[in-house]
């Protein structure tokens, strides 16, 4: 591989720029691997990485049913942020933080990494006590967050309607740290350094069974042929539920359309991040100027990756009322993506009732902000064969359990 | 957008005057069941790409609860029918195998 820099454009500048190779080889699968993630998008790719990257394991293939990160890995609204009420949920998503700080220099590839604050606005006394809760959560957990006031949330979002009518705002739970980064880059870097360390990404590859003898996976059936390996992880986000019916358990996962859109592109109005939960939206502006916007989740399984007419009324319907100047806007274009629902709205970082077969899946509505940090505690989980101190917690017996990490109320549906 | 069409009041309107309720014909686990049985009832779900029984209430309009069958991949609505059944009615099975030959039945 070589590294992308300044002189690296200079040099490509005097030759027509034919001197840039593939980003990542596309190999055709071997028949035997030490670990076969499925699932390429950024979770899957992250895994892989660390995986090389902490353990040395590199005998690796990350296999993807489709093209590299076109699943919810290319559909969210790429918004970056830790400030969760739970202590679990707080130490991944910090780590996940933390690390994004310095991916772009780590993989030698741009993710445009943008720490521009993202701000919750407290809408409802009720919400306000919550944020403040939470803002109190965050400074034991080493998170760092400040409640700030109406005139402080003003000052950082000048279009705001401060006033209501229906829902004025209170202040805000500000994350200085949080923010924004290119999704499809975190996904091409991650498939960059995993090519680079020997690992096969194959895409265009769907699993079609799993195979197993005495309780423990040996092969994983492929649309390209038997793919032996001594380690599975499955980290496919909406279909977690067909893989694990494949291996032969079942999950505490329901899988729902959640959708979002992008306005026209608008010169620079906005800067930060901002989520009304109350009214259920939360909008950023991108660096090409779209505005872009996220909504509800459909309340039904579906794995239609579209979304319904209604809840982009009532997603439009809010922000404008918070933001009154994106009225005349048009909308360009809106997608959906299927994201994996648990009951405590916490993701699932965990070993299976399968011997050696791994999951990462139940990130529901905001898993891209997690991305680099739920691959460091996979990779852990899949080389050591137990959960390290960040997965610990996130294990699938927690609903036998009872150990909840509940953050359906503190995190709200909005992402 | 779906088109639903309940079987107690024969209204057929969009999704937004009904509520979804989940996954249908659960069998429910109290108290004195095992932990696993109880997992399973209150967590562990088909989430089935195809073919799925959901719960659905008639919320702005009679206020009842009743059963669909729906397909994930399309959304189509294959049947609606009423609550008072812990299995599909083998008329609804039928319908359903009518549209959808390769479906593997149920459960």
């Amino acid at each position: 591989m070589r590294r992308y820099s300044a002189f690296a454009i200079a040099r490509e500048a005097f030759r027509q720029h034919k001197g840039w190779s593939e980003a990542w080889s596309s190999p055709e699968p071997r028949k035997q691997y030490d670990v076969v993630i499925v699932g390429a998008g950024g979770h899957g790719l992250a895994t892989a990485y660390y995986l090389g990257k902490r353990f040395g394991i590199t005998n690796v293939a990350v296999i993807e049913k489709g093209w590299l990160g076109g699943g919810n890995t290319g559909r969210n609204t790429t918004i970056i942020r830790s400030n969760y009420l739970q202590d679990p949920s707080a130490a991944l998503y910090e780590k996940s933080r933390a690390l994004f700080e310095t991916l772009s220099q780590e993989l030698n590839y741009n993710i445009m990494f943008s720490p521009r604050g993202v701000m919750m606005l407290a809408q409802t006394e009720h919400e306000k006590r919550g944020y403040l809760r939470t803002e109190r959560a965050n400074a034991l957990q080493g998170v760092q967050t400040r409640f700030i006031s109406p005139s402080e949330v003003r000052r950082l979002v000048p279009i705001i309607n401060i006033h209501g009518p229906r829902y004025p705002v209170l202040g805000a739970l500000w994350q200085e740290r949080g923010g924004t980064a290119r999704h499809d880059a975190v996904a091409w870097g991650f498939a960059r350094a995993c090519s680079a360390m020997g690992m096969h990404v194959i895409e265009q590859c769907a699993v079609t069974g799993v195979d197993s003898a005495n309780g423990t996976v040996t092969a994983v059936n492929t649309t390209k042929g038997r793919i032996a390996c001594a380690k599975l992880g499955i980290v496919v986000a909406g279909h977690s539920g067909a893989l694990a019916d494949m291996a032969g358990f079942r999950l505490p996962v329901e899988s729902v359309a959640l959708q979002a859109l992008v306005s026209e592109p608008i010169k620079p109005c906005m800067d930060v991040v901002v989520m009304a939960n109350t009214v259920h939206g939360y909008m950023s502006q991108s660096d090409k100027g779209e505005m872009v916007i996220g909504g509800g989740a459909d309340q039904f399984n579906n794995y239609t990756q579209r979304g319904s007419w209604h809840h982009i009324e009532e997603t439009v319907r809010a922000l404008v009322e918070t933001f009154p100047m994106i009225s005349r806007l048009k909308m360009l274009r809106q997608w959906g993506g299927i994201v994996d629902m648990t009951g405590d709205r916490s993701p699932i970082i965990s070993k299976t009732p399968l011997g050696n077969c791994f999951i990462n899946c139940g990130w529901g509505t905001g898993g891209f902000k997690a991305t680099p940090g739920s691959g460091w505690a996979m990779a852990e989980l899949i080389a050591r064969g137990e959960p390290g101190p960040l997965a610990e917690a996130f294990s699938m017996t927690r609903f036998r359990e009872g150990r909840f990490i509940d953050e359906s109320v503190a995190a709200g549906v909005a992402h | 957008m779906l088109l639903l069409t309940c079987p107690y009041c024969g209204v057929t309107a969009e999704e937004t005057e009904f509520s979804a309720g989940g996954e249908a014909h659960l069998t429910r686990h109290g108290p004195g069941s095992s932990d696993h049985d109880y997992e399973a009832y209150m967590f562990n779900r088909k989430n089935p790409r195809g073919v799925h029984f959901e719960r659905w209430r008639h919320a702005y309009g009679c206020g009842k609860w009743f059963l669909a069958a729906r397909d994930t991949m399309t959304l189509e609505v294959l049947a609606t029918y009423p609550a008072q059944t812990s299995e599909p009615p083998a008329e609804v099975i039928a319908k359903i195998k009518l549209k959808r030959p390769d479906w593997e039945g149920y459960p």
